[in-house]
C-alpha cells in the first residue's frame, strides 16, 4: 500500500518580474528636499531672493524632544518669514515637518505633520493667506544632521519652509 | 490516535508566560518538560536526500540543507552534522537501522529521496521517531518544479517542524521590507520581497521615492504601503504577482500613510494626518468610501485588526504619551492597554489573537516586546538603541523586526526573535532593510 500522500502542492512559484520604474523618473518626480540646497537662488543681497529668505531670515524653526509647540524664536522667526511672503506674492512654499530618530516611524510621521502644521497655522496668524502654504511631514526619514547625539537631534526637529515660484496644485 | 512524538517534543508555548521545557532524553520515549529554563533544542539528524539519479544529486543535497537550516534556525531543534553520523541512508525505501541514530543520540530522524525528471522535482520524505523505532506520521510527497526546490525545501520542514510540534510551521512563507542604501541623510528606499530566510530577493519599487511600511494582504497576494512619489504620503496597493500599483488614498492636502489590511482583505484602516491632527480610518479597497474611526486632537495611529476584524489596536499620546488602545473596528471608545513605563507603539495583533506585539521606548533604549491584549503579562523580547516595527510568522510563535544602529553610520538590518525572547538573530539582506511585513503561509 502506498502510503505516501500525495501533496502535489502545483508550488507555481509567483514569477515577479523585476521592475525598474513604475513610470516615475526625474522627469516626473518632485524631490522637495532638494530645494533646500537646491532653490537658493539669487543674491544674498537680494531681498527678494530666496537665498535672502534661506539664509537672513531663516528657513527653518526647531523643536523641543516630542514637541511642536513653537518657541518665541520660532514664532519670530516665522513671523519674519510671513513678512517675506507678504512682499514677494509670486512664491509658496511647501512647509516641511521632520522629527528626530528618537521614535517610531509612524508616530514621527505623525509627528513631523504636527510641527509642519504648527508653522503653518502661526504663518497664517500673520497674515499669509493658507493656499500659499502646503505641508509636508519627512518623520525621520531625511534627518539633516546624522550623529546620534542630542546636538544632531536638536537640528533635526524642524519644520523648514521651502520657497516655490510656481507651486501648482 | 496518541502520537508519542507529540507528547516528546517541544509542546511549544501554549499559554503566554509558559516558556518551552528542555525536551530530556529518558528512558522511554521522549517527553517535553515545561519550565521556564533555558531550552535544550532536539537533537536531529537530517542525511541528505537520497537522488535517484546523478541529475538530482546536487537538488538532493541542497534542498536538504535548506530543510536543516530552516529546523535549526528555530533554535528549538539542533542538527547533528553528517561528519557524526555512523550510518548512512543510500536507499530511501530501505528499513531505517535505528541503532546507528540512537548511538549519536538523534532523537528525530528525517530521511528523504528526490527525483528529477526534465523540470519535473518530486520530493518524498518520513520523520522518524528514533528512540521509540517508529515513524511519526505517514512518508509524504511533494510535487513541482526544479527552480522552485527551495520551496519544496521549505514545506518538508514545515510538516517535519508540524509533526514534531504539533503547530503549524512558518517557513514557506515571504517577508516584504524595505530595502535601504545610502547614508542616513540621503537614503535610498525601495521595496523588496524575500524568502523568509533572505533567498530571492526581488524589488517592487525604484528607489525614486521614499517608501515605507510594506504589509502584507490576509492572502499575501497585495502589499500595502506608503509612497512620497507624489511628494506627499501616500498609500499604495501593490498586486505582487504583476507589479501593478495604484494610489489608495489620495485627498489633497493631507498625508495617508500606516495602512494595514483588515483579515477579510477587503477593508484597510490607516492614517490620515490633515490639519496637523492624526486620526484613523478605515477604507473599502473596491468603493474607495472611507470611514473616520476616531476623532481626537491627539495622534492617533499605527492600527492592526484583530484576527477575527472585530477589533483594532492602535496607538495614541492622548493621554500625553505613546500609548496603546484598543476599539472596535467600526471605531468610538477605545480602551487603553498599556500602562507600564516608557512609550509604547506600532502595535501588531498576533495572528493567534492572544498576544499583541509593540515596539516600547523606555529609558532611552528600544525594545520589541508582547502582552497579552488586556495588557497583561508585558514581556520585552530585545533591547537595543532602536528596534522597532514588529511582525508576526504565520504560526505567531516568532517576530521579525527592524534594528537601526546609532550614530553617523547607523545602518538597518531585520532580525527574527521567538516570543520567549530565545534566538535572536539577523536575517541576511543584501542591503540595509527596515519595516518588514511576513506573509501568511503560502498555499
Amino acid at each position: 500500500m502506498n502510503n505516501f500522500i500525495k501533496a502535489s502542492a502545483a508550488l507555481a512559484l509567483m514569477t515577479i518580474t523585476a521592475c525598474t520604474n513604475n513610470g516615475i523618473d526625474d522627469s516626473n518626480s518632485v524631490d522637495l528636499n532638494a530645494p533646500i540646497n537646491g532653490s537658493t537662488s539669487g543674491l544674498l543681497s537680494d531681498q527678494a531672493s530666496p537665498a535672502y529668505f534661506q539664509q537672513s531670515i531663516g528657513d527653518r524653526v526647531l523643536f523641543l524632544v516630542d514637541q511642536a509647540s513653537l518657541t518665541d524664536e520660532a514664532r519670530s522667526i516665522l513671523a519674519a518669514q510671513a513678512g517675506w511672503l507678504a512682499s514677494n506674492p509670486a512664491y509658496s512654499a511647501v512647509i516641511e515637518g521632520h522629527a528626530d530618530e528618537q521614535g517610531t516611524r509612524e508616530y514621527n510621521l505623525a509627528l513631523g505633520a504636527r510641527r509642519a502644521n504648527a508653522a503653518r497655522e502661526y504663518m497664517i496668524s500673520q497674515g499669509v493667506a493658507g493656499d500659499r502654504l502646503k505641508v509636508v511631514s519627512y518623520g525621520k526619514e531625511r534627518p539633516l544632521e546624522i550623529c546620534s547625539e542630542e546636538n544632531c537631534y536638536a537640528k533635526n526637529r524642524r519644520a523648514v519652509t521651502v520657497l516655490s515660484s510656481d507651486l501648482t496644485g | 490516535m496518541t502520537n508519542p512524538l507529540l507528547n516528546l517534543l517541544l509542546a511549544l508555548v501554549t499559554a503566554v508566560g509558559t516558556l518551552v521545557g528542555a525536551a530530556h532524553a529518558q528512558d522511554g520515549p521522549l517527553r517535553i518538560e515545561i519550565t521556564e529554563g533555558v531550552i535544550e533544542p532536539l537533537p536531529y539528524a537530517a542525511p541528505d536526500f537520497v537522488p535517484d539519479s546523478a541529475a538530482a544529486a546536487e537538488t538532493a543535497q541542497q534542498l536538504t540543507r535548506v530543510i536543516a537550516a530552516d529546523l535549526s534556525g528555530t533554535g528549538l531543534f539542533r542538527e547533528i552534522p553528517a561528519s557524526a553520523h555512523i550510518g548512512q541512508v543510500q536507499d530511501f525505501a530501505a528499513p531505517v537501522q535505528f541503532a546507528d541514530w540512537k548511538a549519536i543520540n538523534a532523537q528525530a530522524l528525517i530521511t528523504g529521496g528526490v527525483t528529477v525528471s526534465g523540470n519535473k522535482l518530486t520530493v518524498r520524505f518520513r520523520v522518524w521517531d528514533v528512540f521509540a523505532g517508529k515513524e511519526l506520521g505517514n512518508g509524504l510527497q511533494f510535487v513541482g518544479t526544479t527552480d522552485g526546490w527551495r520551496r519544496m525545501a521549505h514545506k518538508v520542514a514545515d510538516a517535519v517542524y508540524s509533526r514534531i510540534t504539533g503547530e503549524s510551521g512558518y517557513f514557506d512563507s515571504r517577508v516584504v521590507f524595505v530595502s535601504e542604501s545610502g547614508p542616513k541623510n540621503e537614503r535610498r528606499k525601495r521595496l523588496a520581497i524575500m524568502d523568509y530566510d533572505g533567498a530571492n530577493v526581488q524589488y517592487l519599487t525604484d528607489s525614486s521615492a521614499i517608501v515605507l511600511a510594506p504589509r502584507f494582504s490576509p492572502t499575501g497576494d497585495r502589499v500595502l504601503y506608503t509612497s512620497y512619489e507624489t511628494g506627499f504620503p501616500r498609500i499604495y496597493v501593490l498586486d505582487v504577482g504583476q507589479v501593478k500599483r495604484r494610489v489608495l488614498e489620495s485627498q489633497d492636502g493631507t498625508m495617508s500613510f500606516a495602512p494595514r489590511f483588515a483579515p477579510d482583505g477587503k477593508t484597510v484602516v490607516f492614517s490620515l494626518a490633515e490639519g496637523g491632527n492624526t486620526d484613523i480610518y478605515s477604507m473599502d479597497v473596491s468603493s474607495g468610501k472611507t470611514k473616520r474611526l476616531s476623532s481626537s486632537p491627539s495622534i492617533e495611529t499605527g492600527p492592526s485588526y484583530s484576527p477575527d476584524g472585530k477589533q483594532i489596536v492602535f496607538e495614541s499620546d492622548r493621554s500625553g504619551t505613546q500609548q496603546l488602545y484598543i476599539m472596535s473596528a467600526d471605531g468610538g471608545a477605545a480602551t487603553r492597554i498599556s500602562f507600564g513605563q516608557g512609550r509604547y507603539g506600532t502595535p501588531v495583533w498576533s495572528p493567534r489573537g492572544d498576544l499583541i506585539a509593540f515596539t516600547k521606548q523606555s529609558k532611552g533604549r528600544f525594545h520589541i516586546g508582547v502582552m497579552r491584549t488586556d495588557g497583561s503579562e508585558e514581556r520585552l523580547l530585545t533591547a537595543s538603541f532602536l528596534d522597532e516595527g514588529p511582525t508576526w510568522a504565520p504560526n505567531g510563535r516568532v517576530i521579525m523586526f527592524t534594528r537601526e544602529t546609532k550614530g553617523a553610520s547607523g545602518r538597518s538590518a531585520l532580525y527574527s526573535v521567538d516570543i520567549t525572547g530565545r534566538n535572536l538573530r539577523p536575517v541576511r539582506t543584501p542591503d540595509g532593510a527596515s519595516d518588514p511585513s511576513w506573509s501568511p503561509l503560502q498555499k
